[in-house]
């Protein structure tokens, strides 16, 4: 009883905690990858653990929380315990937190109370297995997505063009630098009425959400992978006559390709929140999951909104992961970042 | 073992003593008059924007068939000393004239670029000076057989060992056939015996092609070894402080670093060489 007291007093609270978990996971990545601005350095972490279960043993961080298996890895069943040694930590850690929110719920929420943090059953069968509600579900995380994915896109374009001008001179890069930086603090939210005036409150203003938010960190990643390459690789160019042009083309751009995915990786995940938040304010035309989320929330729907939760954070992780997959795709062969 | 060593090196050895007296004299003993000089230093100076002088009237030249190594303590300017040659720094002061068509230039690191392919860096100077397509691949494909690296072609750099990314810089040269080779440290960074395998390779090119090399190093068994004369220069600002002319033939054979004369010659410039810090 006392017990379940304690947990009391930190329950309302826990719920909120807990929701602004499920939509932080790509942000809180992102801020510390783009406040450090060291790809080189923020990538292998992020990248292995999500992906990689063949090769544990590159990465000391996944290797370490598990008592070494006393079969060598020559043995055949040493994949297996590989294997599981990556996954069982984090599942053991999903069954806690699926525990505690039953918990929550149960014993902690009374049955006015309830909607706030519905149990986990209730929203797999409301939120997901309903087939309208899956329906209306599966339209707006469409609607997301491709918002998200247009907005990345465009950032990608102008943010890759920016940061190449900028790499052209010194004066240059001095003259915008500064603005990428208002860019990239400037709240959005205190943009949104100015958007509104000017483009309205349906797609084109999603979009741009979309583009603001993950604008700089492409900028500033891509232009730091352009001046990544070594003087002496510079002088070999020096040497032989190259132009500008040849110059960009055969030593910047290729040099900058890891710093650039990373760029890309983070924005992908700032562009998902984007289009939810530019949803949530721009709410004409066909719902995203931002729309439906606010909608969810004044009709107190609990079971759909954390369903929506649930898919809006699914969505920037599948963005997430899809970007890093296509960065080992395209310089993995040759980028080793342990190598610097 | 020993059987290659004493009969079959050909040795022009004058002895010590008198090489010693030789080395205090600059004059070239090799300079062929009839064609002009590869490159030619004279009273050449360099300051930097700091201030500091790196070189100050340094006379240097080095024909064609030559082969001059630069020895002495570090930050006396030598790496300079090629920049100018390069072209890629510029005098201060003085002259330097490099009458050569293509200037090879390797550096003490491969810096070889990281998503090209052997094959591809080999053909990254080519590329640079526009040799059309054809006669590139012809010619990157000669480059990599003469370093030794037929079958590595499709390669990236990170699977390369040390040596192994030397030659392929050292091809990334060589395909421009240049008349002017400057080395800066080539191997300083490798085991011993990779570097003493590599110094024999680098002497067979030398022999093939004839260029005028300008070899820096911190080795003087090294210097002694690939050289036809061995410059010795002076603490920061660097000098010109002796020009030792080695007497050896070409092709040297491995064994001539355990031949007494070598070491005489190694000796002595050592001796300037401690005089120079």
């Amino acid at each position: 009883m006392s017990r379940a007291d304690t947990a009391a007093t930190g329950a309302p609270g826990a719920g909120t905690v807990e929701r602004a978990d499920k939509e932080t996971p790509p942000m809180s990545g992102t801020a510390t990858d783009a406040a450090v601005a060291e790809p080189g350095v923020a990538e292998p972490g992020v990248t292995t653990a999500a992906v990689t279960t063949a090769a544990p043993a590159a990465d000391p961080g996944l290797a370490a929380p598990a008592p070494a298996p006393t079969g060598s890895r020559a043995r055949p069943d040493g994949r297996f315990a590989n294997i599981a040694r990556v996954t069982f930590p984090p599942v053991v850690v999903f069954a806690v937190v699926i525990g505690l929110w039953y918990a929550v719920t149960e014993l902690v929420l009374n049955k006015q109370q309830r909607f706030m943090l519905p149990a986990p059953d209730k929203v797999l069968s409301v939120g997901f297995f309903d087939g309208k509600n899956f329906r209306t579900m599966m339209s707006a995380l469409q609607r997301t997505t491709e918002v998200s994915l247009m907005g990345i896109a465009i950032a990608i374009v102008l943010g890759v063009a920016l940061a190449i001008v900028m790499s052209q001179a010194k004066w240059i890069e001095r003259s915008f630098y500064p603005w990428v930086v208002v860019v990239q603090v400037v709240p959005i939210l205190a943009l949104t009425p100015m958007l509104a005036f000017f483009f309205g409150f349906a797609l084109t203003s999603r979009v741009i959400v979309c583009v603001l938010i993950s604008f700089s960190p492409i900028v500033f990643n891509t232009l730091m992978g352009l001046q990544s390459a070594a003087r002496a690789e510079h002088e070999l160019f020096t040497l032989h006559h190259a132009g500008r042009l040849t110059r960009l083309w055969k030593l910047q751009l290729p040099a900058s390709l890891p710093a650039m995915f990373t760029g890309f990786r983070i924005a992908a995940g700032l562009s998902v929140i984007g289009a939810i938040v530019g949803e949530t304010f721009f709410k004409q035309g066909p719902p995203g999951l931002g729309t439906n989320m606010s909608v969810f929330e004044s009709l107190l729907e609990g079971e759909r909104l954390w369903a929506t939760v649930v898919v809006a954070s699914l969505l920037g992780v599948v963005v997430f992961v899809f970007f890093g997959w296509l960065g080992r795709r395209v310089v993995g062969r040759w980028y080793q970042p342990d190598k610097g | 073992m020993t059987a290659a060593t004493s009969p079959s090196v050909p040795l022009q050895a004058r002895s010590a003593p008198e090489t010693a007296k030789a080395g205090a004299v600059k004059a070239p003993p090799r300079a062929t008059p009839a064609s002009p000089p590869a490159l030619r230093f004279a009273g050449v100076a360099k300051r930097f924007k700091d201030g500091t002088v790196a070189l100050t009237g340094v006379d240097l030249t080095v024909h064609r068939g030559e082969f001059v190594s630069i020895v002495g303590p570090s930050g006396c300017g030598k790496s300079t000393l090629l920049r100018i040659a390069s072209g890629l720094d510029a005098v201060s002061e003085g002259a330097a004239e490099v009458s050569s068509r293509s200037v090879g230039y390797v550096f003490q690191d491969a810096t070889l670029l990281a998503w090209r392919s052997v094959k591809d860096n080999v053909g990254l100077f080519a590329e640079l000076e526009k040799v059309d397509k054809a006669t590139r691949a012809r010619r990157v494909a000669e480059a990599i057989e003469l370093v030794g690296l037929t079958g590595f072609e499709k390669h990236l750099p990170h699977e390369l060992s040390g040596g192994m990314r030397m030659r392929t810089s050292l091809a990334r040269s060589l395909v421009l056939d240049p008349d002017l080779f400057l080395f800066d440290e080539p191997f300083g960074a490798l085991d011993e015996i990779t570097r003493e395998r590599l110094n024999e390779e680098l002497l067979r090119l030398f022999a093939l092609s004839g260029f005028a090399g300008l070899f820096v190093t911190h080795s003087v068994a090294e210097a002694v070894f690939l050289s036809t004369r061995v410059v010795v220069m002076s603490g920061r600002p660097g000098r010109v402080l002796a020009d030792i002319p080695v007497p050896f033939d070409y092709p040297r054979v491995p064994d001539l670093r355990y031949t007494p004369e070598f070491g005489a010659l190694c000796g002595e410039v050592s001796h300037h060489l401690r005089n120079a810090g």
